[in-house]
């Protein structure tokens, strides 16, 4: 990021979401989240049973039609209406930009399963006969199929496609539409992340035989990070996708500026299916800040990914007070304690809800903390209440997942020069 | 099962393919495709419903017997006459 000229700075300009429990839109959300409101309830699950987990219910009709939904997917549901507000809220109908000039790029944690395990039980009606087996199975799953889905609906004719990462996936997608700006391949980019993981018992499944499934008799309290109580993930779907373009092409239109991406970083721990790793966490946020020459003491506020596990709890903090020593003006939340773990979205929703720092100069609070572990004590951790800055300059958001993926991204107030 | 009802199955199919299908004015010896928003995706999925709740395999070769809502009475009236 060392060419600083308008033309390779690169500027969030609109936000299209839907978070769990009901939150549709940056505003909405962001009053629950300082209000500390859980967005968590309990859904039943084919062979499972009954499980905490965040579901979100959003206008489906408002950018598609009902038999278009029930032909795509879930995730293709969600990213159609996030990229139709996105596009909204950035003020943008495709008369600023040229569509075969505008990428998509979505994060996901994984596609295909839902589709899958419905089909499974689909023919176990009918003697596990095949023949009926459905048409539409490869057009759902194919791992561009969210990405599609909002090209197909909004008539973009550029580049889309999903970007794998775990539950780093939702960051790594923004810094994907960050480069093809960067390379000049487009000029417009819509990039974010969904998750539709919650129509998937298998999920569920493998996470509580794995012991990292949340379980409360309260859902609202279930997802509860860093706290010494907490008993593994809530799932949830959801979605986010930013409008991210060039600052020069933002400005000349008029935009709405909510950020500006100032660093990013992506590492692997080439060391575990599992578990994550805090040395190599560390490394990538230290990366990120160098690529946007920031000190620790210049990040006001750190999005922490911890998911309500010991060990990727501790990993995290540990990570966070090796990298931030002495930065007594850094504050800490975790937005998962309030919409559960969004997976390929978490990382996109998480930034999201934090983004209205740098005009309410609020951090939004962590909730579900009654007993601090004490393994993730970390300094300037906000908790139960949010907490008022005189003023927020810049985030940083860190995500990690499965087989090792870190991926961080620091996003500051926007300063004309 | 009656002509009628064969229609009535047809058209209720399709009203759960696409529940803003118009029927009013259908002319029922014209093509399905050229009068509703119907794609080759949802006559397979006009095929597929009917073998679910018929077990009736129609062959591919067949499928041009669904274009309009006439030649799908005629093909399916000796298929449904027992059901």
């Amino acid at each position: 990021m060392s060419d600083k000229s308008a033309h390779n700075r690169f500027v969030l300009t609109g936000v299209g979401l839907t978070a769990p429990g009901g939150a549709n839109d940056p505003a909405e959300y962001r009053r629950r989240l300082l209000a500390g409101e859980s967005g968590i309830t309990s859904i039943d699950l084919r062979y499972m049973g009954r499980a905490p987990a965040g579901i979100c219910t959003f206008p489906e009709t408002k950018y598609r039609k009902k038999r278009e939904n029930k032909r795509g997917t879930r995730a293709g549901c969600i990213g159609v209406y996030c990229a139709g507000e996105a596009l909204s809220d950035a003020g943008i109908d495709f008369t600023q930009y040229e569509r075969s000039r505008t990428g998509v790029y979505i994060g996901l944690t994984e596609h295909g399963t839902v589709e899958t395990e419905n089909e499974v039980y689909n023919i176990s009606r009918f003697d596990y006969n095949v023949d009926y087996w459905t048409h539409h199975h490869n057009p759902r799953t194919v791992l561009n199929n969210p990405a599609g889905e909002i090209t197909m609906n909004q008539g973009i004719t550029g580049p889309h496609y999903s970007i794998g990462a775990a539950c780093a996936a939702g960051n790594a997608a923004l810094i994907q539409g960050l480069q093809m700006l960067q390379l000049g391949e487009v000029d417009l980019a819509l990039c974010g992340g969904i998750s539709e993981c919650v129509g998937s018992f298998g999920i569920f499944a493998s996470f509580r035989a794995q012991g990292a499934l949340a379980e409360h008799v309260d859902p609202t309290k279930a997802s509860r990070p860093l706290d010494r109580d907490r008993n593994g993930i809530v799932i949830s779907e959801g979605g986010c996708v930013f409008t991210l373009e060039r600052l020069d092409r933002a400005l000349a239109r008029g935009a709405k500026i909510y950020g500006e991406i100032a660093g990013y970083a992506v590492n692997s721990d080439a060391r575990d299916f599992v578990l994550p790793y805090g040395p190599r966490q560390s490394r990538c946020m230290q990366a990120a800040l160098e690529r946007a020459g920031m000190q620790p003491s210049d990040i006001t506020i750190i999005n922490t990914h911890a998911t309500g596990t010991r060990q990727g709890d501790v990993e995290e903090c540990r990570a966070i007070r090796e990298v931030f020593v002495d930065c007594p003006h850094t504050w800490t939340n975790n937005t998962k304690s309030h919409i559960g773990h969004a997976m390929g979205a978490a990382g996109v929703l998480e930034l999201a809800g934090n983004l209205p720092s740098f005009t309410d100069n609020m951090v939004h609070p962590t909730i579900n903390l009654d007993n601090l572990d004490s393994e993730c004590a970390l300094p300037g951790l906000v908790a139960g209440t949010p907490k008022k800055l005189e003023r927020v300059d810049a985030l940083l958001n860190n995500s990690f997942g499965m087989v090792g993926i870190n991926s961080v991204v620091i996003v500051k107030r926007f300063v004309a020069n | 099962m009656t002509r009628d009802e064969i229609k009535d199955l047809i058209l209720e199919i399709i009203e759960d393919i696409d529940e803003d299908a118009e029927f009013d004015n259908l002319d029922a010896d014209a093509p399905l495709r050229d009068q509703l928003d119907l794609d080759s995706m949802d006559f397979l999925d006009i095929v597929m419903e009917l073998r679910k709740r018929y077990k009736l395999q129609i062959p591919e070769e067949e499928y041009p017997e669904l274009a309009t809502l006439t030649s799908c009475v005629n093909y399916l009236e000796p298929k449904l006459k027992d059901v």
